[in-house]
Parts: structure tokens; sequence; C-alpha cells
């Protein structure tokens, strides 16, 4: 799924904007639990999650992220959109619940990232 | 106090882990950073930075991926439960050996710390995401060799290998 498609999809609003959102997505998982997202993401992958501190961005340098999707209107600081500008990361906001997302999400086709 | 102690060798790579573990040869490089206690905004600086320097080499990405989660998960805990302490990464051209080393105040019981789902996280921790006790098995899951030494009221140390092959 192009994230382009998934920003429609969310009704969402890309906070990086520079940074290039031609891009496909192959799956994605969502939780806010750091742990359980290093644990869980061996491939490629979307995060969506409701954490908007420093340490999300950080995972990116950890293991491979398209992009990161804050749900339940999360809005992070400057300071962390800048961060992931750095790192050519995505970054989307939207105002739906985590379920909300990962059910619009899954049922446009994006996968769950094998666990 | 008595001094715990773990000890864990993955099956598949213990003869040479072992043969490693004893001798210490002299690393080709070595990379050193301090962690500050309650840094949440430059922690994992150092694990990003060790990656790179592995990823420079070489080094397989599924290997990296394990390096960096292991070691990123290593350097939390010494954030997030000491009052500070450091890293260094000593690099060889076949693994690297991750020490990490904390001024206190030191595990209770290094054997219930590895049960998944333990944790003495207070609600700060938590709330930035972490504390779901997975710290430790999650370093363990992806090290070919752990070793942690602990006592209450000290220091806890931790070493850890990961090979490239």
């Amino acid at each position: 799924m192009n994230l382009k498609k998934v920003i429609k999809a969310l009704n969402g609003e890309l906070l990086t904007k520079d940074v290039n959102i031609d891009i496909d997505v192959t799956c994605a998982f969502g939780s806010d639990l750091i742990s359980d997202i290093l644990h869980c993401t061996k491939e490629p992958t979307l995060l969506l999650t409701g954490l908007t501190n420093p340490q999300v961005i950080r995972l990116a340098d950890m293991i491979d992220l398209f992009g990161i999707v804050f749900v339940r209107g999360k809005r992070p600081t400057d300071e962390i959109i800048k961060m992931a500008a750095k790192r050519d990361l995505p970054l989307i906001l939207t105002k739906f619940t985590l379920y909300k997302t990962s059910g619009i999400l899954y049922n446009s086709g994006l996968a769950s990232c094998k666990i | 106090m008595i001094m715990s102690e773990f000890w864990y060798y993955r099956e598949s790579k213990e003869p040479e882990a072992k043969k490693f573990m004893e001798n210490k040869p002299e690393p080709d490089y070595d990379l050193s950073y301090s962690i500050g206690e309650r840094d949440f905004v430059n922690t994992g600086k150092a694990s990003s930075e060790i990656k790179l320097a592995l990823k420079r080499l070489g080094v397989d990405n599924t290997i990296l991926r394990r390096v960096a989660i292991a070691v990123y998960e290593a350097e939390i805990n010494v954030t997030a439960h000491s009052r500070g302490g450091n890293i260094i990464a000593n690099i060889y051209d076949n693994c690297v050996h991750v020490v990490f080393k904390d001024n206190g105040p030191g595990m209770k019981d290094i054997n219930q710390s590895m049960e998944p789902g333990f944790s003495t996280a207070d609600e700060m921790i938590r709330e930035m995401g972490f504390g779901a006790g997975l710290g430790l098995p999650n370093i363990k899951k992806n090290a070919d060799v752990l070793h942690i030494e602990s006592q209450e009221g000290a220091n806890t140390f931790l070493e850890l290998v990961i090979f490239y092959e």
C-alpha cells in the first residue's frame, strides 16, 4: 500500500513535509510498548503508536520503519519532527484510535507484520 | 549481601563463544560512551552508533538488527534503572563484545528480572513505553552470550557477545 494512500485512508496529516512519501508499505504493527515493537518487527514496518517521546524516533535507528503513524491525535513536538526529518522518516498524525487505524489499514489490504 | 550472577550461551555458538570468553583477545578497536541517569533524550545514541560502526564493516542486516535491539535494551536499562553508567563496545572481525557498567543500585534477584513481565519500572518509565518487563528477555533472545553480575546496593555489570555469522 502506498504511503500516500495510507495518509488519505486515515484522514491523516503529514508532519514531515520534505520527506519522500511515495513509498510502498508492506506491513504494519501497532503498539505502545517499546520492547514489544523491538521484539515483533523483523521486516520493514509501518509503526502505529500513541507514544510521542524521542525514543520512538530512536527506534527507527534500531529497526527498519517505513514511517510512524501517531494515533488518537497525539501530536509530537517540533523537536521530534526534526529528529524524524533528519532520518528521512515520514511522520503521520491521525485522530483515529489505534483500533480504528489498524482496522482501516487492514481492510485496505495492508498486512500485519510477521511476528 | 550475596552477589547474584547469570550466564547464558546460545547452544549453537557455545564452543566458540566459551573460547572467546576465556581468552578475551584484544579488540580491533573499541567505542565508549557514558549514559546519564534518566536521560531519555540522549539514550539510544550509543546503540545507534555501535550499529552504524558494524554496518560500515559490512555486517549482515539480520545481525545488525540483533545487535541494535540487545544493546538498546541494555542502554535503556542503565538509563531507566541506574544512577548512570557507561558502555564499551569491543569490535572484532568476527563478533562484537559490549560491556555495560552502572553506578548502582543493583538488582535484588537477576533470575527474577529475566522472567518476561517482571519489572520494577515506575510510572514515568512506563509512560514512555518502557517497563514491560521484556528488556532482559529481549537481550537474551538476541545475544549469543549474556553475562550479568549484580548485587543489591552495588553496581550491575552486563556483557554480551554477538557473532557476525
